[in-house]
C-alpha cells in the first residue's frame, strides 16, 4: 500500500538592504566595486574597533516587519555567532539570536484562488559575508581561496517563515510576494541575480495526516524562482523515494545544481549549528520608541495587495490585469504614468499587458531598463484615439519606440505612417476595389456578410494599411447595400 | 552538570585548539571550576529580573547612514600575510 505525503516547506529568506553604509561601519554598500575597495577597520575585524549600528537598518527592519503584520520587539539586541570560515575576518557573524526585532508576522498569498496565510517567524538584522574566490574547481579542491571583504557587514534582513507552504509552488508565490512588498516599501534592490535576495528552504516529508515532522533537508544555492521550484520538486521526489523504500531521511544542507537539476549533500558538518550564540558586549541592546513605530507605520507606502484593489475598484481593471501589473512596482509605477498622461486605464493595461509585456519577454528586459518611456507611451495612446493611426500602425510605431526609445510624433512623420480618412480619397480606392472584386461583391450582396472583411482587406492593401478601417467600413456598406431598396 | 574529557574535546575543537592529553585534563578541571561556581549563582532567587543584555545602562547607539572613507586598499592588505590580485589570500579551508 502506498502511503500519501504531505510536503512541509519553510523558507529562510536573506534580503540585502540598500542603505548607502554598512550596518556596523561607515564603507559604502555599492556593489560590483574594485576587490577591497570598501573595507576599514571595522568590517576587517582589525583588533580593538567598535562597530556601531546603522540607524537606517533599524528603521528598514522595523519597516520590513510592519508591511509583514509582524510585532516590533521593543526590546532587541544582537549576538555573535561563532564559526570559522574565511568569509567574516571576525571568525564570527554579528546577528541577532534570541531577541530579533520583528516576530510573529505573516504574508497573505493567493493559491488556486483561495486566499492563504503564511506564518512568519520572525525578522533578524544582520551582517553579510564577504565574498570567497576558490583557486579549484570547488572548495575541496582548492589549496587556498581569495577574500574580497566588500560585502562583509552590508546589512541583511534575514526572513524566516513558519513551515506553512506545502508545494514549490506555494514557495515560489510566497518569495514573488515576498519580492514585491520588499520592493514596494524600497528596503532592497531585490535582485536574485546579484545576490541582494536569497532564498534557503527547509523541507521535509510526513504521511498525510500526521502531525508531527518529517525529518528536513536544508536547500542552498537556488539563484531564481524556478531554480526555487525545481529544486525542491527534485527534493521532493528524492525524499520520497528514500521513505518508500522504507529508508530513514538524513538531516543535512544540501546544494542545488541547477546545470545538473539535482541536489546534493554538502560536505556534511559534524559540528554544524553549534555557534555558540552569546551577546555581543560591542553593541548596546535596542529599545524602540512606539511613537516611531507609529511614524514609520504611518509613512508605508501602498502596498501590492491594497494597489491591486484599487486598480480593480477604481479603475475597473479586471482582477488579472491588476495582479500582473502591481506584481512589480516597477511595472505597477510604469502603469500610473502613463494613466497619468491618457486616463483610460483599460486601454493602458492591454497595451502594457499585449505589447509591453510581450516586447521585454522577448527581448528578456527588465521594465527599468524599457527604453519607452511612460510619457511617450501615453503620448502614442493619444495619437492612436484622435484616429491619426490605425492600431497596427501604432503597434509598429511600439516596436520602433521599444527598439530606439524615440518619440511616437517623430516616427510617425519619418515613416509617414499617417491613417486615411478622408472619405473623398477613400471612395476612389473603394470603387476601384468594387471593380475589381466582382465575385466578392456579388457574394456580399447575395447575403454573404462576411465577404465584406475581405473587401475591406483589399482597401488597406491599396493603401499600405493607411486607410482608417472604420470608414472603409462604413463606405462599403454605403455603396454596398445589402438588401437593394 | 559535570564536564567530561570528551566536552572539552568538543570545545577545544569548535574553537580549533589542539590539547595535549594533559591540557584536556587541566581544562576538563578548570571548567568544571567555573561551573562550579555558576551552581553557586545558581541558588539566588532572580524571580523578576530581567536577563542581562549588557552590563552597561546604554541603549540606541547608533550612526548615522553616512559614508565615510575607509581604509586605502593597499593599506588594508598590507598587513595581510599574503595576498594576491588585491584579495587576502587564505589557506586550504576544508
Amino acid at each position: 500500500m502506498s502511503v500519501e505525503y504531505e510536503v512541509v516547506i519553510g523558507l529562510e529568506v536573506h534580503t540585502e538592504l540598500k542603505t548607502k553604509t554598512k550596518i556596523f561601519c561607515s564603507c559604502p554598500t555599492e556593489f560590483g566595486s574594485e576587490e577591497n575597495t570598501h573595507v576599514c577597520p571595522v568590517c576587517l575585524g582589525l583588533p580593538g574597533v567598535l562597530p556601531v549600528l546603522n540607524k537606517r537598518v533599524l528603521e528598514f527592519a522595523v519597516r520590513t516587519g510592519l508591511a509583514l503584520d509582524c510585532q516590533i520587539a521593543g526590546f532587541s539586541k544582537f549576538d555573535r555567532k561563532n564559526y570559522f570560515y574565511p568569509d567574516l575576518p571576525k571568525a564570527y557573524q554579528i546577528s541577532q539570536y534570541d531577541l530579533p526585532i520583528c516576530y510573529h508576522g505573516c504574508l497573505e498569498i493567493e493559491i488556486g484562488g483561495a486566499a492563504k496565510k503564511i506564518g512568519i517567524t520572525r525578522i533578524h538584522m544582520e551582517e553579510d559575508a564577504g565574498k570567497l574566490v576558490h583557486d579549484g574547481a570547488t572548495i575541496n579542491t582548492s589549496a587556498y581561496s581569495l577574500g574580497d571583504y566588500n560585502r562583509a557587514g552590508v546589512p541583511l534582513l534575514e526572513i524566516v517563515s513558519e513551515p506553512d507552504l506545502r508545494s514549490p509552488e506555494e514557495a515560489r508565490i510566497y518569495l514573488e510576494k515576498l519580492k514585491a512588498i520588499l520592493e514596494y516599501i524600497d528596503v532592497s534592490d531585490v535582485k536574485m541575480e546579484e545576490g541582494s535576495l536569497r532564498c534557503d528552504a527547509n523541507i521535509s516529508l510526513r504521511p498525510q495526516g500526521a502531525k508531527t515532522l518529517g525529518t528536513k533537508a536544508e536547500i542552498k544555492n537556488m539563484n531564481s524562482f524556478k531554480a526555487l521550484q525545481k529544486a525542491l520538486e527534485y527534493e521532493i521526489e528524492r525524499q520520497r523515494k528514500i521513505l518508500e523504500k522504507g529508508g530513514r531521511i538524513i538531516q543535512e544542507t544540501r546544494t542545488w545544481d541547477d546545470a545538473q537539476g539535482v541536489t546534493a549533500s554538502m560536505r556534511s558538518k559534524e559540528e554544524a549549528h553549534d555557534y555558540r550564540y552569546f551577546p555581543d558586549p560591542d553593541l548596546v541592546p535596542l529599545v524602540v520608541d512606539p511613537q516611531w513605530v507609529k511614524e514609520i507605520k504611518d509613512s508605508l507606502p501602498e502596498l501590492p495587495d491594497t494597489k491591486r484593489k484599487r486598480l480593480t475598484s477604481e479603475m475597473a481593471l479586471p482582477d488579472y490585469d491588476a495582479r500582473i501589473i502591481t506584481g512589480s512596482k516597477a511595472l505597477a509605477d510604469f502603469f500610473d504614468r502613463v494613466v497619468a498622461g491618457y486616463n483610460e486605464p483599460k486601454t493602458v493595461s492591454n497595451w502594457m499587458m499585449g505589447e509591453l509585456l510581450r516586447l521585454l519577454n522577448a527581448k528578456g528586459i527588465e521594465i527599468d531598463k524599457c527604453k519607452v518611456t511612460p510619457e511617450n507611451f501615453a503620448a502614442l495612446l493619444q495619437i492612436q484615439a484622435d484616429g491619426t493611426i490605425s492600431g497596427t500602425m501604432a503597434k509598429t510605431v511600439f516596436e520602433e519606440m521599444f527598439s530606439t526609445g524615440q518619440d511616437p510624433a517623430l516616427i510617425i512623420r519619418e515613416k509617414g505612417l499617417v491613417q486615411i480618412s478622408d472619405e473623398g480619397i477613400l471612395a476612389g480606392v473603394i470603387d476601384k476595389v468594387i471593380a475589381a472584386n466582382p465575385q466578392s461583391v456579388a457574394d456580399y450582396k447575395a447575403g454573404k456578410e462576411k465577404t465584406l472583411g475581405s473587401l475591406v482587406g483589399q482597401v488597406m492593401k491599396e493603401t499600405k494599411g493607411q486607410a482608417n478601417p472604420r470608414i472603409v467600413n462604413k463606405l462599403l456598406k454605403e455603396k454596398l447595400p445589402l438588401f437593394p431598396a | 552538570m559535570k564536564i567530561t574529557v570528551s566536552d572539552t574535546e568538543h570545545v577545544a575543537k569548535l574553537a580549533r585548539l589542539d590539547l595535549s592529553e594533559q591540557e584536556k585534563k587541566r581544562y576538563t578541571q578548570s571548567l568544571n571550576d567555573i561551573l562550579g561556581y555558576m551552581e553557586v549563582l545558581n541558588r539566588v532567587d532572580t524571580t523578576g529580573v530581567e536577563p542581562t543584555a549588557h552590563v552597561l545602562k546604554l541603549q540606541n547607539v547608533f550612526r548615522e547612514d553616512t559614508i565615510r572613507p575607509g581604509l586605502d586598499k593597499k593599506l588594508a592588505l598590507d598587513n595581510a600575510p599574503e595576498q594576491e590580485n588585491g584579495c587576502f589570500k587564505v589557506p586550504r579551508i576544508v
